[in-house]
């Protein structure tokens, strides 16, 4: 446990030192909400309608972008072959990983979104409920996105590989994730329906998305 | 000869030179009961006329885009669990098949929905789940390219299977968990099929015939594969002697 929190501690502490992950991705999350109302016009109304799904979009592209400095780093140092090694359960010094990127990437993307939301017209309740529901589903993108992490780690010329694989398996985080919130504010479906979908999902990614990458890591690194 | 003969690699190859020609024959003659069933047996919908008969084509390639991503699920259990010398092999072989039967799937379902739904696409639970599936059997190709070494490669990509084999339980409920536009089960279902027999057994012979022809082309090409590693070994020890030399 000690060696756990460790783990976790240390990679906060080069998240934030090291500088970069947290600052970039909000900023990449700005620069996408941006973008969208250049391309489908400024119209106020339109915009409000697809708002949670502009929102979460940008969330998902922002933590993708993030995703590679999960593992690599540690790759290339050699702190990688350590924690195989070690007597501390890989699958869970993975998920102590993985909260700590969650914590530095995903949690400040969900503190911005408030004020990215505001930029697109939506509503209290709008607002709300997107920033509920990215509070609840970035842990699922950040254990999915493990799993392409572990997978890619050792490529040098990954390239787009890594959203090209993690990107097919987000599409039901997203689709609950936009239901959820668009259900909050319009709409004939409860708001708790898909909401609780996109936890399960959350749940059930925190315990694949370990599992699978200690699998890729223990195989790929041999 | 026991199963376990078909790991040696030298064996496989003789097995399948054996074999090979007898398969595409059972094939050629599959294809043609089928599609003789398909025109003289079955019969014109009241509705959609002719049009009806692209289902021949599209549900057997519907199944077996399902169908090869399981066979590659097990032959990566093999992969990770028995270290079969020969799963790695036919996993990266059935890949590209299986991503051509889904890209046929939705091709021929796009061709068939544009004169019956007045759409070529609609972003349903079916469609939309299958569109991932095709997506997802070019994510494994292409973490096939990527990696270099032929056996790390495999181990990845076996990884990458199995967790994605959790998309073919959404495809196939899909139709019963969403309300969706494409038709729901009418053959694997509760209760049995709901289809005639003069169309049922036209259908199941189009889809023995696809399936043959799927172990066919999956047999060469890991011929091809077990070739090409063998070329590529090759080069190696002679790079290798070179460089000691």
């Amino acid at each position: 446990m000690m060696a756990l929190s460790a783990l976790l501690v240390r990679d906060m502490h080069l998240s934030f030192r090291v500088g970069g992950g947290a600052l970039m991705g909000v900023l990449f999350f700005l620069i996408v909400v941006t973008l969208v109302p250049f391309a489908v016009g400024p119209d106020l109304a339109q915009l409000r309608r697809i708002g949670p799904a502009i929102l979460w979009l940008g969330a998902l592209l922002a933590s993708l972008l993030t995703l590679d400095r999960l593992l690599a780093a540690d790759h290339e140092d050699g702190s990688l072959d350590l924690l195989l090694m070690g007597t501390t359960p890989l699958e869970l010094a993975v998920l102590a990983k993985a909260a700590a990127h969650w914590i530095t990437t995903g949690l400040p993307l969900v503190v911005a979104t408030p004020l990215l939301g505001l930029f697109l017209n939506l509503e209290p309740v709008a607002i709300g409920a997107v920033a509920l529901t990215l509070l609840v589903g970035t842990p699922a993108l950040t254990g999915i996105g493990l799993i392409g992490a572990a997978l890619s780690v050792a490529l040098r010329r990954g390239g787009l590989l890594l959203p090209l694989l993690v990107l097919p398996l987000t599409v039901p985080v997203l689709i609950f994730g936009v239901a959820a919130a668009n259900a909050a504010v319009a709409g004939p479906m409860s708001f708790g329906a898909p909401f609780l979908i996109l936890c399960a999902l959350t749940l059930g990614s925190l315990v694949l998305g370990p599992f699978a990458a200690a699998a890729a890591l223990r195989h790929g690194l041999e | 000869m026991a199963l376990i003969d078909l790991a040696n690699p030298t064996r496989f190859l003789s097995l399948t030179t054996r074999v090979l020609p007898w398969l595409a024959g059972a094939t050629a003659i599959a294809f043609a009961i089928g599609l003789y069933l398909v025109w003289a047996v079955a019969p014109d919908d009241y509705q959609q006329g002719a049009t009806v008969k692209i289902m021949f084509i599209h549900v057997p390639n519907a199944w077996l885009a399902m169908g090869v991503w399981t066979v590659i699920s097990i032959a990566s259990i093999g992969t990770l669990v028995w270290r079969h010398p020969l799963a790695d092999v036919a996993a990266k072989s059935a890949a590209p098949l299986g991503a051509a039967f889904t890209f046929l799937a939705l091709l021929t379902g796009s061709l068939w929905g544009r004169p019956m739904w007045g759409t070529y696409w609609v972003w349903d639970a079916r469609l939309t789940s299958v569109l991932v599936l095709f997506i997802m059997y070019l994510g494994v190709i292409a973490l096939w390219r990527t990696v270099d070494d032929p056996s790390r490669a495999g181990r990845a990509a076996a990884i990458l299977t199995l967790v994605g084999a959790v998309n073919l339980p959404i495809i196939k409920f899909s139709v019963d968990w969403w309300n969706t536009l494409h038709q729901p089960a009418s053959v694997l279902r509760v209760g049995g099929p709901a289809i005639h027999s003069s169309i049922l057994t036209p259908l199941l012979v189009m889809a023995l015939a696809f399936a043959l022809l799927f172990v066919t082309l999956h047999l060469a090409a890991m011929r091809n594969e077990i070739l090409r590693r063998r070329v590529r070994a090759m080069w190696l020890m002679q790079a290798h002697a070179a460089q000691g030399a």
